[in-house]
C-alpha cells in the first residue's frame, strides 16, 4: 500500500519537475524585479517605469552587446566549463578589427597604412571575428588537451589578449572607421545582431547534434566519452564558438561608439557569466538554455536601468550588481544540492 | 575456429605500478555466455575496459570475428558489434531516455557534419521499440535520467545495449543496483539473448544468477585468470575456493 502511494507521489514529483523548467523562475524573477521597479518609479519619480519606449531601447541595446557575449558563454558552462577571457577578447578585437576599418584619409592609428583607400567592410569583420576565434581556439586547445581547468586556461587569456589589445596601439584609441562598418552598431542593429545569434544558437542547441554533445559533456564527462563522443575536440569547437561571439561583440560595440579603446570590454566576462547563471545555466554543467540567457540578460538590463530610472548612485549600483551575481550562484549551488539530495 | 567471437592473449594493463590485468587468455565462442566473477578489484572492469578500447592495454592482442581489432575508443567497438553496459553505467544525467540511448550514434535528419539535425522522432520510435522488446518499463521516456530511480537508470543502460542488434554484449554487473523484480526483468533480457543465439560476458557477484544463466564461469583474482570452469563441473563452493584463492585451477598450477 504505502510503496504504492510513494511510487505515484515519486511520479507527481517528476511530473511537477517536469513542467517546471530554471527558465521559467528567471522569467517570473523578470516579472516581480519590473513590477517592483514600476513600483517604485510611481513612488519616487510619480511617473511611469515601462511608460518609455525610449528607456526600454536604451536598456535593451545596453544589455544586448553583452547579450551575444553571453549566448557564447552559455555553451561553455552547459559543457561545465567557464570562460573569464570574452571581456579581453571583446578589447583586442576591438582594437584589431577598428584599425582596418578606420576611413582610408584619416592617419592610421597602427603601422597598417595602405594609402587612401577605405577596405571593404569584410575585411575588417572578417579580422575581428578572427581575433575572437583564435582567442576561443586556443582556450579550447589549453582546455581540451592540456587538461588544465577552463578558469585557470580563460584567465590566462583575460590577462593576455588585454596586453593584446594594448600592444596594438601602444595604448592610442582607434577612431573613425568607416560609415558602412560604424552601422553595424547604429540604432536597434546591435539589437537585431543579438536576437539572430541567440535564435540560432537556440536551434542549434536544442535540435543539433552539436547541442546534444555539449549537454552530454556537461552532464557527464566519461559517459560523454564512453559513449564515443570526441570530447576533445567538441570543447574546441564550443570555446571557439564563444570566443567569435565574443570578437563579433567587439566589432558592434567599437562601430556603436565610433572608436576603440584598449580598456574595451573590461568586466564583460562577469557581466555575461551573471546573465547566464541568472537565467537558469547551471555552474555544474548540463543545464540551461540560451532562452535562459536572454531571460537572464533582460534581468540584468531592467535591473541596471531601473537603478539610473530611480537615481541611484553608481557605486550603489555596482555593489547590488555584485550581490545579485553572487545570488544567482548561490540559488544555483541550493537547486544543485537539492538535486543531488533527490538523486 | 570459426566458431570464436573473441579471443584475447596475454591481455594486460598496467596502471603504473598496479597490475590490474596480468596476462588474461580467454576465448568466447558463438552463442556462448560467459560469466566472470571476482573479489573487489579483482581486475573484471579493467579487463572489460580493454575489450571496449575505453582504455589502451599495455600488451597482448585481441581477436574478435576472426580478425585482430585495436579499437582506439568505445565507439570503434560498438561499431564493431560490441555493445556494454558499464559498471558506472555511461549515462548523461541531464538527457532524457531516447537522447541516452542513442548519445554517440544519433540518427540524423539533415548531415551538416557536427551541426547535424537530430531526428527526435526516429530515435523516440527506436527508444519505444527498444523497450518493448526488453520488456523494460519506463514510466516518461522523455525525463531526464537524473529524476529516475537507481533500477530504471540500471535498465536505460541495459535497454540501450539491447537497442541495437550486437555481435557480442558485455554486461558489468547490470544488476548491482535493481530490486527483485527489475533484476528479474533483466535476467530475461540476459535469456532473450541466449534464445537468440547472441553472446555474452557477464560480470556479477551474484551466485545463483551466475549458475541460472551461464555456460561458463571465470574467475578472476588478483589480476589474474584462475579459473575457467563449465558450469556442469562446479558448483558454488568450488568457485568460491577460486574467488578466495583457497584454490587454484589445474591449468594455472605453477603460474607466477
Ligand atoms: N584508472 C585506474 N588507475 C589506477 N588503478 C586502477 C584504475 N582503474 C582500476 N584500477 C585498479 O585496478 C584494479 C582492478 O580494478 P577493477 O575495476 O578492474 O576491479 P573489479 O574486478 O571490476 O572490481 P569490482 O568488483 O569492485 O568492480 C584495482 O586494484 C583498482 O584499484
Ligand atoms: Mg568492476
Amino acid at each position: 500500500m504505502s510503496e504504492v502511494s510513494s511510487a505515484t507521489a515519486e511520479m507527481e514529483a517528476i511530473k511537477k519537475k517536469r513542467h517546471w523548467p530554471p527558465e521559467l523562475n528567471a522569467l517570473i524573477g523578470l516579472i516581480g524585479i519590473a513590477i517592483i521597479f514600476e513600483i517604485l518609479g510611481w513612488a519616487i519619480r510619480d511617473q511611469s517605469f515601462f511608460g518609455s519606449l525610449t528607456r526600454l531601447k536604451i536598456m535593451i541595446l545596453q544589455v544586448s552587446i553583452i547579450g551575444i557575449i553571453a549566448v557564447g558563454v552559455t555553451q561553455v558552462i552547459i559543457t561545465g566549463g567557464i570562460d573569464l577571457s570574452s571581456g579581453s577578447i571583446v578589447g583586442a578585437a576591438a582594437m584589431i578589427s577598428m584599425s582596418f576599418a578606420q576611413i582610408g584619409t584619416y592617419p592610421k592609428a597602427v603601422f597598417i597604412d595602405l594609402g587612401w583607400v577605405d577596405l571593404p567592410i569584410i575585411i575588417p569583420i572578417a579580422i575581428g571575428l578572427g581575433c575572437g576565434l583564435l582567442a576561443g581556439l586556443i582556450n579550447g586547445i589549453l582546455i581540451a588537451y592540456t587538461k588544465i581547468p577552463p578558469f585557470i586556461a580563460t584567465l590566462g587569456m583575460m590577462v593576455s589578449a588585454r596586453g593584446v589589445a594594448k600592444w596594438w596601439t601602444k595604448g592610442k584609441p582607434v577612431s573613425f572607421p568607416t560609415d558602412e562598418f560604424a552601422a553595424i552598431g547604429q540604432g536597434m542593429t546591435p539589437v537585431i545582431i543579438f536576437l539572430c545569434v541567440a535564435v540560432l544558437f537556440y536551434l542549434i542547441l536544442r535540435y543539433t547534434v552539436y547541442g546534444k554533445h555539449t549537454y552530454a559533456i556537461g552532464s557527464n564527462q566519461d559517459a560523454a566519452r564512453m559513449s564515443g563522443i570526441n570530447v576533445e575536440r567538441h570543447l574546441v569547437l564550443v570555446y571557439t564558438i564563444a570566443g567569435t561571439l565574443a570578437g563579433l561583440a567587439a566589432m558592434v560595440l567599437a562601430a556603436r561608439g565610433l572608436t576603440a579603446q584598449s580598456g574595451m570590454g573590461v568586466m564583460y566576462e562577469l557581466d555575461a557569466i551573471a546573465m547566464t547563471v541568472i537565467g537558469g545555466v547551471s555552474l555544474a554543467g548540463g543545464r540551461g538554455s540560451v532562452i535562459g540567457t536572454a531571460i537572464g540578460m533582460l534581468i540584468f538590463g531592467v535591473i541596471i536601468s531601473g537603478f539610473t530610472f530611480i537615481r541611484l548612485d553608481a557605486f550603489y549600483q555596482e555593489m547590488i550588481k555584485g550581490g545579485i551575481i553572487v545570488a544567482a550562484v548561490v540559488a544555483d549551488v541550493y537547486r544543485q544540492r537539492r538535486r543531488a539530495m533527490e538523486s | 575456429m570459426s566458431d570464436t567471437i573473441l579471443e584475447t592473449e596475454d591481455l594486460t594493463k598496467h596502471y603504473g605500478g598496479v597490475h590490474a590485468l596480468e596476462s588474461a587468455d580467454f576465448v568466447l565462442r558463438k552463442g556462448e555466455h560467459v560469466a566472470i566473477m571476482g573479489d573487489n578489484g579483482a581486475g573484471k572492469s579493467t579487463f572489460v575496459r580493454q575489450i571496449t578500447g575505453v582504455e589502451q592495454r599495455t600488451r597482448g592482442k585481441i581477436t574478435f570475428m576472426g580478425s585482430e581489432v585495436n579499437f582506439a575508443g568505445p565507439l570503434d567497438a560498438r561499431e564493431a558489434g560490441i555493445e556494454t553496459v558499464f559498471q558506472t553505467l555511461a549515462l548523461a544525467d541531464d538527457l532524457d531516455v531516447p537522447d541516452n540511448l542513442f548519445l554517440g550514434r544519433e540518427k540524423i535528419l539533415v548531415n551538416l557534419g557536427p551541426f547535424s539535425i537530430l531526428d527526435y522522432r526516429g530515435m523516440r520510435k527506436a527508444t519505444e521499440e527498444g523497450l518493448k522488446k526488453t520488456a523494460v518499463k519506463i514510466p516518461n521516456i522523455n525525463n531526464a535520467i537524473r529524476n529516475m530511480s537507481g533500477g530504471q537508470r540500471q535498465c536505460v543502460a541495459i535497454a540501450r545495449t539491447a537497442t541495437f542488434h550486437s555481435k557480442l554484449t558485455i554486461m558489468d554487473e547490470p544488476t548491482a543496483a535493481l530490486g527483485v523484480q527489475e533484476t528479474e526483468q533483466v535476467e530475461n533480457i540476459i535469456r532473450t539473448l541466449k534464445d537468440n543465439g547472441e553472446p555474452l560476458i557477464l560480470i556479477s557477484h551474484n551466485m545463483r544468477q551466475v549458475f541460472d544463466l551461464v555456460d561458463r564461469i571465470i574467475v578472476f583474482r588478483r589480476g589474474r585468470m584462475v579459473a575457467n570452469l563449465m558450469k556442469e563441473d562446479t558448483d558454488g563452493q568450488d568457485v568460491v575456493a577460486y574467488i578466495t584463492g583457497a584454490k587454484t585451477g589445474a591449468e594455472y598450477v605453477g603460474a607466477p
